[in-house]
């Protein structure tokens, strides 16, 4: 026999979570908007410049600091979207669970990869 | 993944085209999707012609007449005919509405589908078994843990005041098929119509359980796959704000952290 329509709908009951997901989604939303612009603004600011020149300014202290502080906020918020993304369209459950770790791990590679550069950079200047 | 093309035994074909009526000088024209149980044919659609001189202003009176006097085996849901019953919900023109409130188009021409993304019983009959469940599944009425009191409850005006644009939903689920979420996740996601009915006792003055109410959305699917896309309330024919009430829902959960 079928499970009745409220037993369907009750399933295996409420999560008691999903806040945190939702929350650092907008966290890292609002961290990334004051960011990015100062990442773009700056990144426009040293074109053409040498080699030499945008080494120093990533070696820069204090930049260093918020490029890291912007790498982990990107790669967290988009690990989260991504996430969301396929848990809404992806159904067959072995390709699901499978591009869940996928994503989570290339973000947490990426990430790890992006802060090793940039303390690379800063820390042999 | 997700499904982006009906199934083969569910594509609908063109169908039955009944004669215009004679010498009408208004003529409107309903493309109506037709599916039988029955018959073993894939869904069609037959095209009516009424002469809109002699028919009602609403859609339902046009889907009335066509069953009255055309075709009687047009099943379709109506009741009440004047927006209070929510039977009427329909797909008409791409954008799900009731036929009982939606006025005649000045262009006369009528595409009437069942609400989308819903099993079809027949005609423009869906089978709401699951948004019914889910319903219930949030318990839409009064819980208290104080005993009954011996005289009605009381509640501020302000406090009444809350609960405007919340009790007036009428449950057509129409917000709740519009929504893409729900299309893909209506087994897991509660839909607008639902979270909206949870958040009409959650936001009720007299209620006691708004924290078990809580707990019971707490969930990354039943609540949490609004992504306010928005469908809801551009759709509803109430004029309500199904996201609205899911907004105010997650700010309740991190109020509460």
């Amino acid at each position: 026999m079928a499970r009745t329509p409220l037993g369907r709908v009750r399933g295996l009951g409420s999560a008691k979570e999903g806040t945190h997901h939702w929350w650092m989604q907008r966290v890292t939303a609002i961290a990334l908007v004051p960011l990015t612009l100062w990442f773009v603004v700056s990144v426009i600011g040293l074109v053409g410049k040498p080699y030499a020149a945008v080494a120093g300014w990533i070696g820069n202290p204090i930049v260093s600091v918020f490029l890291i502080l912007m790498v982990i906020a990107t790669f967290y918020h988009a690990w989260l979207g991504i996430q969301v993304v396929v848990e809404d369209y992806v159904h067959a459950k072995a390709v699901k669970i499978t591009s869940l770790l996928l994503v989570k791990f290339l973000c947490f590679v990426l990430a790890a990869a992006s802060i090793y550069s940039i303390l690379l950079i800063s820390l042999s200047g | 993944m997700a499904e982006f093309t009906l199934p083969q035994n569910s594509k609908v074909r063109k169908g039955k085209t009944w004669p215009k009526p004679e010498g009408a000088a208004r003529v409107g024209t309903f493309q109506i999707y037709r599916w039988d149980p029955d018959d073993g044919e894939n869904p069609r659609e037959d095209t009516f012609y009424l002469d809109l001189d002699e028919t009602g202003p609403m859609i339902l009176d046009g889907l009335i007449k066509i069953k009255n006097e055309i075709d009687s085996t047009l099943t379709f849901r109506r009741s009440c005919r004047e927006g209070v019953c929510g039977s009427c919900a329909f797909n008409i023109n791409g954008t799900n509405t009731l036929a009982c409130t939606m006025v005649m188009p000045k262009s006369g021409m009528l595409k009437i589908y069942p609400l989308p993304h819903m099993p079809v019983v027949k005609d423009l009959v869906a089978d709401l078994t699951i948004p019914y469940a889910q319903l219930q599944e949030v318990e839409p009425w009064l819980k208290t843990k104080t005993p009954a009191p011996q005289r009605e409850r009381l509640q501020s005006p302000e406090d009444r005041a809350k609960l405007d644009g919340l009790w007036e939903c009428i449950l057509c689920f129409s917000c709740q098929t519009s929504c893409p979420s729900y299309w893909w996740n209506g087994d897991r996601y509660l839909g607008p119509a639902v979270l909206l009915q949870a958040y009409r006792w959650i936001a009720d003055s007299r209620d006691e359980y708004s924290g078990e109410r809580l707990d019971a959305l707490e969930d990354p699917f039943r609540l949490y796959r609004c992504h306010t896309i928005m469908n809801c309330t551009k759709t509803c024919p109430k004029s309500l704000n199904p996201a609205k009430s899911i907004a105010e829902i997650k700010k309740l959960m991190v109020a509460r952290q």
